[in-house]
């Protein structure tokens, strides 16, 4: 087991360099000039605008700035947006907000879409069933920006049960956003689980849980259940860079100060470091946790084994 | 490579309103050793060739047409698209004036009445009119989108597949690089950088980030099937490898791409209105859902309806091509039958 993950990870480091040198220069290789752009109407001094260039290294070949970059990296250096700011300084602000939110997503997304999935899965063609197809089928159809925009509107403006906008007050203002970003996996996790569910429930197994003599709970959640969360994990695991993605529309709707309202608005005003820190940061994470379904495979289910 | 490559790891379609995920790595092969005679034929069912008139393969694409058929939701979806389709056509059979006519900014933000269904935008332009004229952009950006991304994905995965080696190895590390990048996020980033942004923009930039999971289909299709005795058969009788790849693994490979296809259409029509929403997407005066859902979005307070109506027609499309891909997947998946 600690072979494999040491080598899983040594396999992640050329797709995080060809990751993070493709977003460098989509940052830095794209037409549009950020020095210019900071003076906005009054244009900055010919000999300020050199000074810039040298000291955040845009006069240098693609490659040479990405290896003063890597450079830096080596040594926890993220650099600097152009105000100054260290990249880090930012990270650590918005980090914590941006995980509290996912966490907040992940937790309904677990609760509600594996209930939903495990009841559904349980009482085939009932009542029950069809609707969580009916609603997951909706919740699917709907994009994300809409869904908040629904939220916002029913549950914080007409019946005014959630704070609309930001996090001042604390937890609860994560509680809509956080369901607006699960909402679409939430159907996902609900569907995969009841359809895994419905099929391990066939195995000759269950069919000898049951003959003799467990209770109904014992054969769906010692027997089937395990067995059946393999393709919710894996699921969950690459969901993750759309929860990401969910996040730079779901902050900013809800005005929400983390990682995704940061990266983009470091996009639009060209703050390469801040844009490369933090999607260097996501691709990182993703593979992070792909790793950890992989690993959670042998937990869930003996039958794999790792060499 | 003994990575356990579990089904549906990282089938994940890029698209932000995620898509197929049940979809299993190798449906493909489960579509079986259908002769790619009887594919060629189920066309026109019932047309057989000599000899063979009464024997009537049940081929796979004749019994998913005759399920289809039957399928309530299929039809139903087939209608919307159908309408929505002509509204993209020909938007001039739904209304008498154009998009940007009879605008008045006396009217603007009034909200539905009889005489404007669906009220006045902010320019004091009649709503329905504007909504309606905005199928075009997302039906086009859907398919265009679609076509590029597909055919990336089924020509890399078919000679990925077919010959392996080192090509293999580096398509494979190229798809894990980009899927590490999130679509809408990739799609900002690219899209930045142009200061006149129109449909052909935004489609490459889509197209450049989503192609990957055509890609992985295909390629587990045509691995599954390349050893296969039809196969072996063909290569016996000194069928070029071209051949193979366009007459006999094409037809038994394609079913799951073309599930997916039909679903990741929808899921791309919402990444370009989530593009425009944000503002770096489709940009004034092209008319788009995504904008004009954007231009409410200060007034959800004061003026619902500018973001209810184009949320409305926009989740609608979105719901058809997902109802379409279901019941595709349904029909050509024999293991659910």
């Amino acid at each position: 087991m600690a072979r494999y993950i040491a080598r899983r990870l040594l396999l992640a480091i050329p797709v995080l360099i060809g990751a993070s040198f493709l977003i460098f220069s989509m940052v830095f290789a794209l037409p549009g000039d950020p020095i210019r752009a900071l003076g906005g109407d009054r244009p900055i001094s010919e000999a300020v605008q050199a000074q810039l260039r040298a000291e955040y290294n845009l006069d240098d070949p693609l490659l040479v700035q990405y290896g003063k970059y890597v450079g830096g990296l080596a040594q926890g250096d993220l650099g600097t947006d152009f105000a100054g700011r260290p990249v880090s300084d930012i990270l650590g602000r918005t980090v914590p907000v941006t995980v509290k939110l996912a966490l907040v997503a992940l937790a309904f997304e677990a609760v509600i879409g594996l209930l939903a999935g495990v009841l559904a899965g349980i009482r085939q063609k009932s009542f029950f069933d069809s609707l969580v197809l009916v609603t997951t089928t909706l919740i699917v159809s709907i994009p994300v920006f809409v869904l908040g925009f629904l939220a916002q509107y029913v549950l914080g403006l007409r019946l005014g049960i959630f704070p609309i906008a930001g996090v001042a007050n604390g937890f609860s203002g994560y509680l809509l956003p956080g369901f607006v970003l699960a909402a679409l996996s939430l159907a996902y996790v609900a569907r995969l689980t009841r359809t895994s569910l419905v099929e391990n429930l066939r195995n000759d197994y269950v069919r000898t849980a049951k003959a003799k003599g467990l209770t109904p709970a014992s054969v769906v959640g010692k027997h089937t259940l395990r067995n059946s969360l393999i393709p919710v994990v894996t699921f969950l695991g690459a969901d993750l860079g759309a929860l990401l993605s969910g996040a730079v529309v779901t902050e900013g709707i809800f005005n929400i100060p983390g990682l995704g309202r940061a990266v983009f608005q470091a996009i639009q005003s060209q703050e390469g470091n801040v844009v490369v820190g933090i999607v260097t940061l996501f691709v990182f994470v993703y593979i992070l946790f792909n790793l950890l379904v992989d690993v959670m495979y042998a937990a869930l289910d003996p039958r794999i084994r790792y060499e | 490579m003994s990575e356990p490559r579990t089904p549906s790891s990282g089938d994940r379609s890029g698209a932000d309103t995620g898509l197929l995920v049940d979809e299993q790595a190798v449906p493909g092969a489960g579509a079986g050793p259908a002769e790619s005679d009887a594919v060629a034929h189920a066309a026109a069912p019932g047309h057989g060739t000599d000899g063979a008139v009464d024997l009537r393969q049940a081929s796979l694409w004749s019994d998913a047409w005759r399920q289809l058929r039957r399928n309530r939701l299929f039809l139903l979806a087939s209608a919307l698209l159908a309408v929505l389709a002509v509204m993209a056509a020909f938007p001039q059979l739904f209304t008498s004036q154009g998009p940007i006519e009879n605008c008045s900014l006396g009217q603007s933000k009034v909200g539905p009445s009889g005489d404007a269904w669906f009220g006045y935008d902010i320019f004091g332009c009649d709503y329905y009119t504007n909504v309606i004229y905005g199928a075009r952009v997302s039906m086009i950006i859907g398919l265009v989108v679609m076509g590029g991304a597909m055919v990336i994905g089924v020509a890399l995965g078919a000679i990925a597949g077919y010959f392996g080696g080192w090509f293999d190895v580096l398509v494979a590390r190229v798809t894990d690089i980009v899927y590490g990048l999130p679509l809408i996020l990739g799609a900002i980033l690219i899209l930045n950088s142009f200061t006149n942004r129109g449909l052909p923009e935004v489609a490459l930039a889509l197209i450049a980030l989503s192609w990957m999971t055509f890609l992985r289909l295909f390629r587990s299709s045509v691995v599954a099937i390349k050893d296969s005795d039809y196969v072996a058969a063909a290569r016996s009788m000194g069928a070029r490898d071209s051949r193979i790849i366009l007459k006999h693994i094409l037809p038994n490979a394609i079913a799951p791409v073309l599930v997916y296809a039909t679903i990741f259409v929808g899921g791309i029509i919402a990444a370009e209105a989530t593009l425009s929403f944000l503002g770096i997407g489709l940009q004034l005066p092209a008319i788009s859902w995504g904008l004009q859902i954007n231009s409410g979005q200060r007034l959800l307070r004061t003026a619902p309806h500018i973001i209810l109506f184009p949320s409305l027609f926009l989740s609608v499309t979105v719901l058809s091509f997902i109802l379409l891909g279901d019941a595709l997947r349904d029909a050509l998946d024999p293991k659910l039958r």
